[in-house]
């Protein structure tokens, strides 16, 4: 039978289009639940986390430390003001040295140099953070013979530089060349152009990136094991273990007691809402007007 | 063209040349710009206009790659040849093309920062002089109210660059360089640009890059036209515009190229 | 300065332009306040200052490298390169074998990819493509905060919520209906190589997921329109105009996440089991490099048993460094510039 093209195309075109249609309709579905499988988990964690952790949050938990094992109630009073203490120490390690760097690459950093720090930062973040820790034991813990609430802010520290040096960068660099020139105009030196204009005019997008960076190490357990390395009492000094929120919810979560697991839940709330609130506060601060007015 | 008896020289050029990396952009300019008067500067973009004014305040060299030799002498001071970038700076007034106030600054603290940042810090002198900067470029009266309420990049396009010239002013420059100020402006506010600059011309000298023949024309006692880094013909804004002794100079006037 | 030089300006060049005289006095030179000589130590020191901060950098990361590289020395001595090909971890005894740590490490990591790269997949293509306009801030703004969470906070909702589901429901199904390839069998403890799995996926998701993002909304729009104008369904759309020219910098995404995983601690610690065997089903309990440094590093008695623990960091340092690098240069190819010639 001599075949008839054009009738052979209009048959053949419906039915390609259906199964085009279907696969279509397939991947939009999957996609669908792909979002929301990814979703459920969070929502559990959340969830839970709540559910197990506002019964459990109290004064005694805000306010008093540990109990031995067996008595119930105490808290992990000293584990906050622990964490505390540590990002303190690591914040005025990290938040200069990483805006110092940020400023280099920024502003001088425009060269092969600048790319090989680019690229020696980028590298600096992907370590491990139990590696990181193993660091901070070596140049702290075994010249100061302690475990330390200085090593553990020597730790977080190392983690926070390559993130804030890296976003002071980029937030310096959206500043107009404009303003630059408006200053160095002015006869402004060029250090007080970088100070005075470039990094105030950049400076909600700083804090931006500070403030993940701080939110980022909040959370971290692994480089505090061997160099903060806990405390079940109050410790004020640098140069003495020192408890810590993550530390305090791992130790109590891996315990076999009950008491304990509540307790590793309060904490585990504390502390998301901590980070939660400083990340959300700086997503709001930084769409509200990051760079406010410079076009 | 006869030197006008009398008349000072502000700024003095010789063989200035200026390069971009390996590309030159200005060759050989030798000029000599009135005190006290506006000097236009004119020519096709790319022409080297922007670099020559940029040369006079050493803001070339912020560029990178960018050099630059020969002699420029504003009054006694040697603007190449040893003196520091920042003092031959604080000395020269500069206003670009589009205004740039400082966004984070307040319109008093815009006109304060270049006496502020180096160091200035007399309240009562600052107030003085922030005030009559701004009674300078005529905009005082607009925003006396907000002087501290309102940020520099509040205020309008106009506005904001009549802002970027009390800011120029408060450092108590001798000259004022101009780059194209009216060029993002609608003709309203230049018109009130224009203005401001027959008055600050009292007081002193100016160097305006142009695109707008007209606006030279109008605001300027002297012309000199660029074409391709070089220095082609200045004179005289009259007699540029009516009669000019070069045949490149004469087709751009008349709008035969450019 | 003497005026007499100026008056009669000896201008070479090709055209000398005169302008008016310069005259005998300039009565405001002297107004030019000659103060200091404009900062320049001011500024010598600012820019050392701040270029001490840069070399900091570049300090730490030949720090931790030496830190890691010295340490280690003592097992590195003992045991050569056997100390990666060793399965027998003994410190009573003084014999290390890591390569219990490596294969749990390398198994949870693909496992965690094989689960999490469809998924996030999917939900970038959703956010890019599909999802209307409104849903696209909180649906980014979600998956950030789900990568907010600190690791120990995923370790404990694993233990007390994922590990019970898994034993309970999850892991008798799959040995009853996938029993037969041998990768789920043995008694479902609900802690182990599959718990760990799972938690890395949900804690990788959000890296990769953000970088397809963000790769595929660098694909230029006239790409999607010209296979659009073809009269390809937004699927074909999708495949061919879209995902056919991110592949690298998806790649990339996903070499990240792996490094994420690879390096990941706690959470992995908390439900892994943390035994140093190798095990082919994935009900069995683990170990991994990062968890053996976190279990067994503060109670590391004998120096052999420390730097045995060293080196196994500085074996995480090593390949985690290769996964980034290979990941950053994966993503650069495709953010920067154009789309990485992957095929001819």
């Amino acid at each position: 039978m001599p075949e008839d093209p054009i009738n052979a195309s209009s048959k053949a075109v419906p039915q390609i289009n259906l199964r085009r249609r279907l696969v279509n309709a397939a991947v939009t579905f999957a996609a669908v639940g792909a979002v929301i499988l990814v979703l459920t988990p969070l929502v559990a964690i959340f969830g839970y986390l709540v559910y197990r952790g506002v019964g459990s949050v109290n004064w005694a938990f805000l306010t008093q430390t540990p109990k031995p094992v067996g008595e119930a109630g105490g808290g992990m009073a000293n584990a906050i003001a622990g964490s505390a203490f540590i990002l303190l120490l690591a914040s005025l390690i990290g938040v200069p040295f990483g805006i110092g760097a940020g400023i280099y690459l920024a502003e001088y950093g425009r060269n092969r140099f600048g790319d090989a720090i680019r690229f020696t930062a980028d590298v600096l973040n992907g370590v491990p953070s139990i590696v990181i820790g193993i660091v901070a034991y070596g140049i702290v813990v075994l010249t100061q013979r302690h475990f330390s609430a200085l090593a553990g802010g020597v730790a977080l520290s190392l983690m926070m530089i390559p993130t804030i040096s890296r976003t002071t960068e980029e937030m310096l660099l959206l500043v107009p060349n404009s303003l630059r020139e408006a200053s160095y105009g002015l006869g402004i030196s060029r250090w007080r152009t970088t100070l005075s204009i470039t990094l105030r005019t950049a400076t909600s997008g700083v804090i931006t990136g500070v403030m993940l960076a701080f939110a980022r190490v909040a959370g971290e357990t692994a480089p505090l094991l061997f160099t903060a390395f806990g405390n079940q009492y109050w410790n004020y000094r640098i140069d003495q273990p020192t408890a810590a929120l993550p530390l305090q919810i791992f130790t109590y979560a891996i315990s076999p007691f009950d008491e304990w697991h509540r307790q590793a839940w309060a904490g585990a709330l504390v502390l998301i809402v901590l980070i939660v609130v400083s990340v959300s506060a700086v997503r709001i601060a930084a769409s509200r007007g990051m760079l406010k007015g410079a076009n | 063209m006869t030197p006008e008896p009398g008349t000072e020289i502000g700024i003095q050029v010789e063989n200035l040349n200026a390069w971009f990396g390996k590309t030159q952009a200005l060759q050989d300019i030798s000029m000599n710009v009135a005190a006290k008067h506006a000097t236009a500067i004119i020519g096709p973009s790319g022409c080297g206009k922007s670099t020559f004014v940029r040369c006079l305040n050493r803001m070339h060299e912020t560029v990178r790659d960018a050099r630059v030799m020969g002699r420029v002498r504003i009054g006694e001071l040697e603007v190449y040849n040893g003196t520091p970038a920042v003092y031959v700076r604080r000395h020269v007034g500069m206003v670009f093309q589009k205004a740039n106030p400082f966004p984070t600054m307040s319109i008093y603290d815009n006109v304060a920062a270049g006496l502020r940042l180096n160091g200035f810090s007399d309240r009562r002198k600052l107030d003085e002089i922030v005030e009559n900067s701004l009674k300078m470029s005529v905009l005082w009266d607009e925003i006396k109210g907000d002087l501290r309420k309102k940020s520099g990049a509040s205020l309008s396009g106009g506005q904001q660059q009549r802002l970027c010239i009390a800011r120029a002013l408060a450092v108590e420059p001798q000259v004022l360089l101009m780059d194209e100020p009216c060029s993002a402006l609608d003709p309203i506010s230049s018109g009130k640009i224009e203005d401001l600059i027959f008055q600050l011309k009292e007081h002193y000298t100016i160097v305006i890059v142009t695109h707008n023949m007209q606006q030279a024309a109008r605001v300027a006692e002297y012309t000199g036209f660029f074409l391709l880094g070089r220095l082609i013909e200045f004179d005289k804004t009259e007699k540029i515009f009516t009669t000019p002794s070069e045949k490149r100079t004469e087709d751009y006037i008349t709008g035969r190229f450019g | 300065m003497a005026n007499g030089a100026l008056r009669a300006p000896g201008m070479t060049g090709p055209k000398p332009v005169a302008g008016p005289q310069l005259a005998g006095q300039t009565s405001w030179a002297s107004a030019i306040r000659l103060k200091d000589a404009g900062g320049q130590l001011a500024d010598t020191v600012f820019y050392a200052l701040v270029l001490f901060c840069a070399l900091a950098i570049l300090a730490v990361v030949g720090l931790v490298l030496y830190e890691l590289v010295s340490k280690s020395q003592l097992s590195w001595h003992a045991f050569g390169f056997k100390f990666f090909l060793g399965q027998n971890w003994d410190p009573v005894n003084d014999q290390f074998g890591a390569l219990p740590f490596i294969y749990g490490t390398v198994v949870s990591s693909l496992l965690a990819l094989v689960l999490a790269v469809p998924l996030a997949i999917g939900v970038a293509v959703f956010t890019t493509e599909m999802s209307p306009r409104w849903l696209r801030g909180p649906l980014a703004f979600t998956t950030e905060l789900l990568a907010a969470i600190p690791s120990v906070i995923y370790g404990l909702w694993a233990i007390f919520v994922l590990v019970p589901l898994l034993r309970q429901y999850v892991q008798p199904w799959l040995a009853r209906y996938l029993g037969w390839t041998g990768l789920f069998e043995g008694p479902p403890y609900g802690i182990g190589m599959l718990a760990a799995g799972i938690i890395l996926a949900i804690m990788i998701i959000p890296i990769i997921s953000s970088i397809t993002r963000e790769v595929m909304t660098a694909v230029s729009q006239q790409q999607r329109e010209g296979v659009l104008a073809l009269g390809a369904t937004r699927w074909e759309m999708i495949r061919m105009g879209v995902l056919r020219n991110a592949r690298a910098g998806i790649m990339g995404g996903v070499i990240l996440g792996l490094g994420r995983a690879l390096g990941e601690t706690m959470a992995v610690t908390m439900v892994i089991g943390n035994r140093p065997e190798i095990a082919r089903s994935l009900f069995a309990p683990g170990y991994t490099m990062a968890s053996v440094i976190a279990n067994e590093f503060s109670e590391a008695t004998g120096d052999l048993y420390l730097s045995a623990l060293i080196e196994v960091g500085l074996a995480l340092f090593l390949v985690t460094m290769v996964v980034n690098i290979l990941a950053q240069l994966l993503v650069w190819s495709v953010t920067r510039g154009a789309p990485a010639r992957t095929h001819a």
